[in-house]
């Protein structure tokens, strides 16, 4: 028996079958149908992630403080003072601009309309670090910070809210906790991005936001970002940061009590998440695609009882044990190959939906299935019908052709 | 000694069926000649399916010697006595034993996919229906057949490989009495025209009548040794 007539039988068999075929293929369809949703899905959101952790910038340092590894007692914060002293330039020539910024949640109001927002206190430095443009007026400027000026800026996404438009809102007066705030520019857009929106945001001066907003001990700050001169040169800068904060937290011995992340390892961790992410559920898909595979044995168990006269005619006409074990193996591999292949068109379909409503829901991202999604799940489900089958075909195969005969 | 094909030489056959052992043939021989019709007879329970199993290769004996067209295949392996079964022994059975879901000349073909025939299988196929006089029904599937017209069939199949031998088992067992004058008729004309050595298994008289040679079996044994 060649190849083709193998296969050209198998496919008479299974036609013969018509309904039990497409059951048993229905189950290899919904592992394989699973397990490329969940890889495209898991590979896209990874994607969509690290674009937008890339498009901060490469030249950007985060630092927080507290050690995100290692317990360390006594852990001081971030002050206005270690900001400063990251400023000098003689100290840390690697460093192009310092911006510390303190966060909270407030509310603004507008008339009678009112919205929940973060604000976040900033220094003027902070446009040229997180590379922030205003469409409208003008970035906060450093009298404004040393005056504790009450300005705001406001981000596109409150703008709408508050005024129901984005332009012509600079003079405007709106209240946070109460308090009135003269709005002096509206943020450029910087779309969705994996943390939510980064439109939905309120700017005011650092100095203002100590005094009248954010309740913070001794001038501290939440996160200090810094932009090294290059992107060569922040792991240089990253090394400068340290050695500044070590010295002026007294933690030269010993682990820091600050934590420095780059943009890489955003990044890196990111992909780590998403990778676990992914395998999780790709796990999952796995389960239900091995689920499938008994259903296979199942079937092609049932099929070699009620063929047992035709294996023993087959015998009786000179087949071999090979002959029989092929005929059933290319059975059972047919079906869950072609419940591969319809479970990829399947998972492919359903990435696809699970990619427009994130895009109706404002996080656009794109599934990715791969040629390596389609391949694995393509080469796992023959693999899984081979295995299933191995045992019905070689139980088929080593009939007795006497025996077989005999049976009704 | 004649040309035998078939000869066997203290043929013995022991099932063990848990702790009993059933000896369903004790040391059988015979000899039975290139292009001979024989019958083997013998009430129920008397070794007959038995002996048809190991002279048609489908069983191993338990001891003795099976010589076939010059092949002792006693002591052969499963794919060994696989091969011998496609290319010397074609099996006519009682209940016909056709593929439902293959053609008539599907059906007739399978002996030759097995044995590794890779051209003119179709054209050998169809002239081998054509000897059985069912050249218009090629495409019938054997449902759509008589009884008579699907025994012919498994005639056709079984001389696909010009066997050295033809069983039949009950050949006529499963037919009409008039379909079954013409399938013994047509048994007969191919070992008239063709000399081909033929064993029919059966217990009507009327039919091992119109052999030459009836071995008959009683508690496993011949019952006239020659």
């Amino acid at each position: 028996m060649n190849f083709t007539q193998s296969i050209v039988e198998a496919l008479e068999s299974l036609n013969a079958n018509k309904l039990r075929s497409g059951l048993t293929i229905l189950g290899i369809v919904i592992g394989v149908a699973a397990v490329v949703a969940m890889l495209g899905v898991g590979q896209g959101a990874q994607n969509t992630i690290t674009n937008s952790i890339s498009g901060i910038g490469s030249n950007l340092l985060f630092i927080f403080p507290g050690n995100m590894t290692e317990e360390v007692r006594n852990v001081q914060p971030l002050t206005i003072n270690d900001v400063n002293a990251l400023q000098d330039t003689l100290e840390a020539p690697s460093i192009a601009a310092v911006a510390p910024s303190i966060s909270g949640s407030v509310t603004v109001t507008f008339g009678r309309e009112k919205v929940t927002t973060t604000v976040e206190g900033i220094t003027p430095d902070y446009a040229l670090v997180r590379n922030y443009i205003v469409t409208e007026g003008e970035f906060i400027n450093s009298e404004q910070q040393l005056g504790k000026a009450s300005v705001a800026l406001l981000g596109p996404d409150v703008a709408e809210k508050l005024f129901g438009r984005t332009d012509g809102i600079v003079g405007e007066t709106v209240r946070i906790e109460g308090q009135p705030f003269r709005v002096t520019g509206i943020l450029e857009s910087k779309g969705g991005g994996s943390f939510g929106s980064q439109d939905n945001i309120v700017m005011v001066p650092i100095t203002t936001a100590q005094a009248r907003l954010i309740q913070r001990n001794r001038d501290r700050v939440d996160v200090i970002y810094i932009s090294a001169t290059s992107a060569d040169a922040v792991n240089q800068a990253s090394e400068e940061v340290a050695q500044i904060l070590r010295n002026r937290h007294r933690t030269a011995i010993g682990a820091d009590d600050f934590t420095i992340f780059s943009q890489q390892d955003f990044v890196s961790t990111a992909k780590t998440i998403t990778g676990v992410f992914t395998i999780f559920l790709g796990g999952v898909a796995a389960i239900s695609l091995l689920v499938g595979g008994i259903g296979i044995m199942n079937i092609m168990l049932v099929s070699v009882t009620e063929r047992t006269r035709e294996i023993g005619l087959r015998k009786a006409l000179g087949a071999r044990k090979k002959d029989i074990l092929i005929q059933f193996l290319t059975e059972s591999s047919l079906l869950s190959l072609f419940g591969g292949i319809i479970g990829i068109i399947f998972g492919w379909l359903i990435a696809f939906v699970i990619g427009k409503i994130a895009a109706a829901n404002n996080t656009p991202f794109t599934p990715t299935i791969g040629i390596d999604a389609i391949l694995l799940a393509t080469i796992f489900s023959t693999a899984v019908g081979l295995f299933f089958g191995i045992y019905p075909a070689n139980r088929a195969a080593n009939l007795e052709p006497v025996e077989a005969l005999r049976y009704e | 000694m004649a040309d035998c094909v078939i000869q066997t030489i203290d043929l013995t056959k022991v099932y063990t069926m848990g702790i009993v052992e059933v000896h369903a043939l004790c040391g059988v021989s015979f000899c039975i000649n290139r292009g001979e019709v024989v019958s083997i007879m013998g009430p129920s329970g008397s070794g007959k399916s038995t002996l048809m199993n190991l002279l048609g290769c489908l069983d191993h004996p338990t001891s003795g010697e099976y010589i076939l067209d010059g092949e002792s295949v006693a002591s052969m392996n499963d794919d060994q006595l696989a091969g011998i079964r496609n290319r010397k022994v074609g099996f006519v059975f009682q209940s016909f034993n056709l593929l439902p879901r293959a053609s008539a000349l599907a059906n007739v073909e399978l002996p030759l996919r097995y044995s590794g025939e890779k051209t003119n299988r179709l054209e050998r196929a169809r002239k081998a229906l054509d000897s059985v006089g069912l050249s218009d029904r090629i495409n019938h599937k054997p449902t759509e057949l008589s009884g008579g017209q699907q025994q012919r069939v498994a005639i056709a199949r079984a001389l696909i490989n010009d066997p050295a031998i033809l069983m039949a088992d009950e050949p006529t067992g499963n037919l009409d009495s008039k379909s079954g004058k013409e399938i013994m008729d047509l048994i007969l004309s191919l070992n008239k025209e063709s000399g081909t050595t033929i064993i029919v298994v059966t217990h009507d008289p009327n039919i091992a009548a119109q052999t030459q040679r009836v071995i008959r079996l009683i508690d496993g044994k011949l019952e006239q040794p020659e």
